[in-house]
């Protein structure tokens, strides 16, 4: 698959195409692993009457319900009870969860971000900065239009020149660092995926 | 009889609850009562809607919805916007999904801006949704190869041979402009990586506001790998102010800076508290 992007040939790009295509049926395999294994661990729970139990049964319930109604069910039109499903329980409750991170990250503003060093002072007046530059409440205050572009001049200069740099390190970093565990798997010096010794 | 614990300590202590009270407030209040707030538009943001704006009508664009109801509050407002726009230029669209719950979200984008309706728009000539394919980044590749085998067949189940759009497009050398809406991984990040590198396909993108920041490298490259990005509702309030079609992420600004300002006011009260214990403690 990596020699794809560097041998542009037809032949070879056949052998890759053929190779996607195994993948594609592999990984859509992979589902239904993850299903037994969910059906495994939750019904452990439920024999063992955890006091998790009851959220393992309206799991259980739910997979196995939401996954009947898709198989055996037309679950593509919009009147049918797979997407009713989808729409009137899996969107709500989906969209609730992330918006609870609101409120965590609200506590967290009142009991946790501390300026205890002058790191943290920097890191919370660039997020300061930052956050007022991103809302328009922050362009009425102090406008494009003013001295250094106002918030949201100063919001762009922040993305732009120290987040820029320091996600390109990031970046940079992560991809020689995937680059020597990807050869050091291939070489066999590393062998802790496989399970077993050291 | 115990002390009673000083105004400063009741205050460090207090009740979350109360916490999450003034944010609920600071959210709900501003949609009920909104508040004319000006709009200031970023460049990433312009220069996507510019980068859409110079395509020719009638070109294909290559739309990959990657996002689900988590997400929906942040990129349906632009996903809906760019339906209006991308429709309003006559452009033709090849809709693809590569998580599992953004097809549902997709139809009801096309239903909500009446792609059919309003735009008289006929699915499998101006338009067609093949649905999602799990395989993630292996899927991006072979589409490289061939679109027509990656999806035989659309989200109904009609075979893409019978998609008279499908005969023009088979590949990312076949579209002009690769438009990708993402909640996460696979995604912005995963096409650049994949797609963009090596198809080198114009490429413009939106995500969550907690992905922006990953993302500008791509914008800020030259070459450019990402010739726009929408970052979160303020990235979508800005298309929608530019399309000019006032939709939910608008209506939502004041809201959202309600909700930053009185973040800040608890970052900077709770650094006042730990300045005044810490001078209390110290005397």
């Amino acid at each position: 698959m990596i020699g794809d992007f560097f041998i542009p040939h037809a032949a070879f790009s056949r052998v890759v195409q053929e190779i996607q295509q195994w993948g594609l049926i592999v990984v859509s395999f992979t589902y239904l692993l993850g299903v037994v294994n969910i059906l495994q661990v939750h019904s452990a729970k439920v024999q063992r009457r955890s006091p998790e139990a009851p959220y393992s049964i309206v799991l259980v319930v739910s997979l196995l319900g939401m996954a009947c109604l898709g198989i055996f069910h037309d679950h593509k039109s919009a009147d049918s009870p797979f997407i009713w499903l989808y729409n009137t329980v899996y969107d709500p409750l989906s969209a609730t969860m992330f918006a609870l991170l609101a409120f965590f990250i609200t506590s967290a503003a009142y009991r946790a971000f501390r300026a205890r060093s002058t790191e943290a002072v920097l890191l919370l007046s660039a997020a300061i900065l930052v956050m007022l530059g991103q809302v328009p409440v922050g362009a009425a205050i102090w406008g494009p239009d003013s001295f250094l572009g106002g918030f949201p001049g100063v919001k762009d200069w922040i993305m732009d020149v120290p987040n820029l740099a320091g996600k390109r390190a990031v970046l940079m970093g992560a991809a020689l660092g995937a680059i020597s565990t990807g050869l050091r798997i291939i070489l066999g010096l590393e062998r802790a995926h496989l399970g077993g010794g050291n | 009889m115990p002390e009673k614990p000083s105004l400063l300590k009741r205050l460090e202590f207090i009740d979350r609850r109360w916490l999450f009270l003034a944010l609920a407030g600071s959210i709900v209040l501003p949609l009920l009562f909104p508040i004319p707030l000006p709009l200031y538009v970023s460049p990433m943001v312009q220069d996507l809607y510019d980068a859409v704006e110079a395509l020719p009508e009638g070109a294909i664009v290559l739309l990959s919805a990657d996002y689900d109801p988590s997400g929906k509050p942040e990129l349906e407002p632009f996903h809906v916007a760019l339906t209006h726009h991308l429709f309003r230029k006559n452009l033709r669209v090849v809709i693809v999904s590569l998580w599992p719950a953004a097809p549902p979200l997709t139809e009801i984008v096309m239903d909500r801006v009446g792609v059919e309706t309003t735009y008289g728009k006929v699915y499998g000539v101006d338009y067609v949704n093949l649905g999602f394919k799990e395989g993630r980044q292996i899927v991006m590749k072979s589409m490289g190869s061939s679109i027509r085998n990656t999806f035989p067949t659309d989200r109904q189940g009609t075979l893409v041979t019978d998609l008279p759009l499908m005969e023009e497009v088979d590949s990312y050398d076949d579209v002009a402009m690769l438009i990708n809406i993402s909640a996460g991984s696979p995604g912005v990040k995963e096409y650049v990586q994949v797609v963009q590198s090596r198809w080198a396909v114009p490429m413009v993108g939106a995500c969550t506001a907690v992905s922006g920041p990953d993302y500008v490298p791509y914008y800020k490259a030259v070459p450019q790998q990402l010739l726009g990005l929408s970052a979160g509702m303020k990235g979508a309030a800005e298309y929608e102010k530019l399309v000019g079609r006032p939709g939910e992420a608008m209506s939502g600004m004041a809201a959202q800076s309600a909700s930053h300002l009185l973040l800040i006011a608890f970052i900077v009260f709770g650094n006042v508290m730990l300045y005044l214990s810490r001078r209390k403690g110290g005397a």
